[in-house]
């Protein structure tokens, strides 16, 4: 679904991660992991097209975002849906119409149609009767599932998360986590997660990377419940040894 | 269509991912000449690059708006409508309300001495309608608009909601600049017109009460002297106007840098700039229409 060939990413003239190789099945949750700054939220941005990477390739069902021309990276584009760290919802427009737009610039829905679409993704996300609400009248959780609604308003075949559960409490985190998993076995969509809560982590991804600051590179790739049994190499071992986790493994 | 713009300076973003973000304490140095000639001429030609980026956004956005007018933002439109022009209408006609006295009372004081009174219709008149009255509401626009514009384009960055649109696919230019540019261009020759009758009243109130003209007077002679094609040489000026304080207030906004200090910056830059703008295009267009 999506491919990473050596790919090199950074600003300006400094290299954040190198030679990064990589693939992502259809219908995997792929979690990429590692310490704060390691570059995780950069190659996030890459995979989505944001950024262009100072070398390599990014293949998105088989058609390369990097060389695509705008046209055809606004098609690429509407194959996936971006839950942001903020949530991103737009501002201005309440949670009805951020979920809405999408559909009114894509689709030959009616207004009615569009709004009953809007109701069913709202219900989806646990937010029925959120949609005159302004995202400032929404708590942190609210709007991460609200954004995720947004997100999922075209039914993309993927979508990508950054920090799902950053300023979020434990039991809102592992709500989100459930609702991911959820939509996953439910619509099928992959799922590629970039996070350092090691709750999350263990919780739903079926396959991680690990990028390290220092080594520029992944430096662990696997399952996580074997990537801690294969003797990794000692930051992927503190890394997943935090916060008591090893225990939690054992 | 390029991104590129919208994302002008994601690659300076060093600091975030820690490879070469420490902070330093450097001690004030003297900078030579040549090296602050040399960066402020690098600065202009990137700036002039961008400015030119952004019209070619626009032009291609307008383009499209009016290829597809169905899918212009107009509930966008009307609320930019309504708080650049409706909000702004009280603060304009005030200010040329008086910037209409303070010229009137400084020409009288001049045309009394050689007993031509009357022609402080004529000063106040054409200056007002040709010139100060397009200029001061282009002021009180770039003050107000221009700087909103930056500051909410700007948040919208640090937020995330750019990139956020970008990845739905969405043309910026087309949702964030269209409407505030579409609004702007139709409501700056209305607040202009305002300020125009409230200039010259503004002018006819010293002349009245201060050199005693009667007012059909210096009514009649006002409306002998500003003919219509001065008048819509104001109104061509200020729709010239909106366009550029609405494109370089979103041009600072598209081009701050993601944090507080940036959004602030973004707004300040976009006054200064509008304003030096305007004032670069009135000059233009004053000797373009000196000429025809």
């Amino acid at each position: 679904m999506i491919q990473a060939k050596d790919l090199t990413v950074g600003y300006g003239d400094v290299v954040v991660l190198e030679n990064l190789n990589f693939s992502i099945e259809r219908g995997e949750v792929f979690v990429i992991i590692g310490g704060s700054g390691c570059g995780k939220s950069t190659i996030l941005k890459h995979l989505i097209g944001l950024y262009e990477p100072m070398k390599g390739d990014i293949l998105i069902k088989g058609e390369s975002i990097v060389k695509a021309d705008w046209e055809e990276k606004r098609r690429l584009m509407k194959s996936f849906g971006v839950l942001y760290q903020a949530g991103a919802l737009f501002s201005a427009l309440t949670i009805a119409e951020n979920i809405a737009l999408p559909m009114e610039e894509y689709t030959k829905y009616s207004e009615k149609e569009i709004m009953q679409h809007v109701n069913e993704k709202l219900k989806l996300v646990g937010l029925q009767g959120a949609g005159p609400k302004m995202p400032s009248e929404l708590s942190g959780g609210m709007k991460k599932r609200a954004a995720l609604a947004r997100a999922m308003a075209l039914d993309p075949e993927i979508l990508f998360f950054d920090e799902p559960s950053t300023s979020l409490d434990p039991v809102t985190a592992a709500m989100l986590d459930r609702l991911i998993l959820d939509l996953r076995d439910r619509l099928g969509t992959t799922m590629v997660i970039v996070t350092h809560d090691l709750d999350s982590i263990y919780a739903i991804s079926d396959r991680v990377i690990m990028l390290d600051k220092e080594a520029k590179t992944i430096v662990a790739r696997g399952k996580p419940s074997e990537l801690r049994k294969s003797n990794p190499p000692p930051a992927v071992k503190e890394f997943l040894e935090r916060a008591g986790l090893s225990r939690k493994m054992d | 269509m390029s991104i590129s713009l919208f994302m002008s300076e994601n690659k300076d973003k060093v600091g975030e991912n820690g490879a070469s973000g420490k902070f330093e304490l450097h001690e004030p140095q003297i900078r030579p000449a040549v090296e602050y000639v040399g960066e402020t001429s690098i600065h202009l030609w990137k700036d002039s690059i961008n400015i030119l980026a952004i019209i070619g956004e626009i032009a291609e956005a307008v383009w499209y708006a009016m290829k597809n007018p169905r899918k212009v933002r107009w509930r966008e439109t009307l609320y930019y409508m309504d708080v650049c022009g409706a909000d702004a209408l009280p603060i304009s006609c005030m200010i040329c309300f008086l910037m209409g006295l303070i010229l009137g009372f400084q020409a009288s004081l001049q045309m009394h001495k050689f007993g031509t009174d009357l022609y402080v219709a004529d000063l106040v008149g054409l200056s007002v309608v040709k010139e100060l009255g397009p200029m001061m509401v282009a002021m009180i626009c770039a003050g107000r608009a221009g700087s909103a514009f930056a500051a909410e384009i700007s948040t919208m960055k640090v937020s995330e909601e750019i990139d956020a649109m970008v990845t739905m696919g969405f043309q910026p230019s087309r949702f964030l600049i269209i409407p505030k540019l579409l609004a702007l261009v139709m409501v700056m020759p209305v607040l202009t017109i305002f300020g125009n009758v409230v200039g010259i009243i503004g002018g006819m109130t010293v002349g009245v009460y201060s050199l005693g003209i009667p007012i059909i007077t210096y009514f009649n002679r006002t409306a002998l002297i500003v003919t219509p094609r001065f008048f819509t040489e104001g109104l061509i000026k200020s729709a010239v106007f909106a366009v550029l304080i609405a494109a370089v207030g979103c041009l600072r906004g598209f081009e701050a840098k993601n944090d507080t200090h940036g959004v602030g910056a973004a707004a300040t830059s976009a006054v200064v700039s509008g304003i030096f703008l305007v004032i670069i295009a009135d000059t233009l267009m004053t000797y373009l229409f000196s000429r025809f």
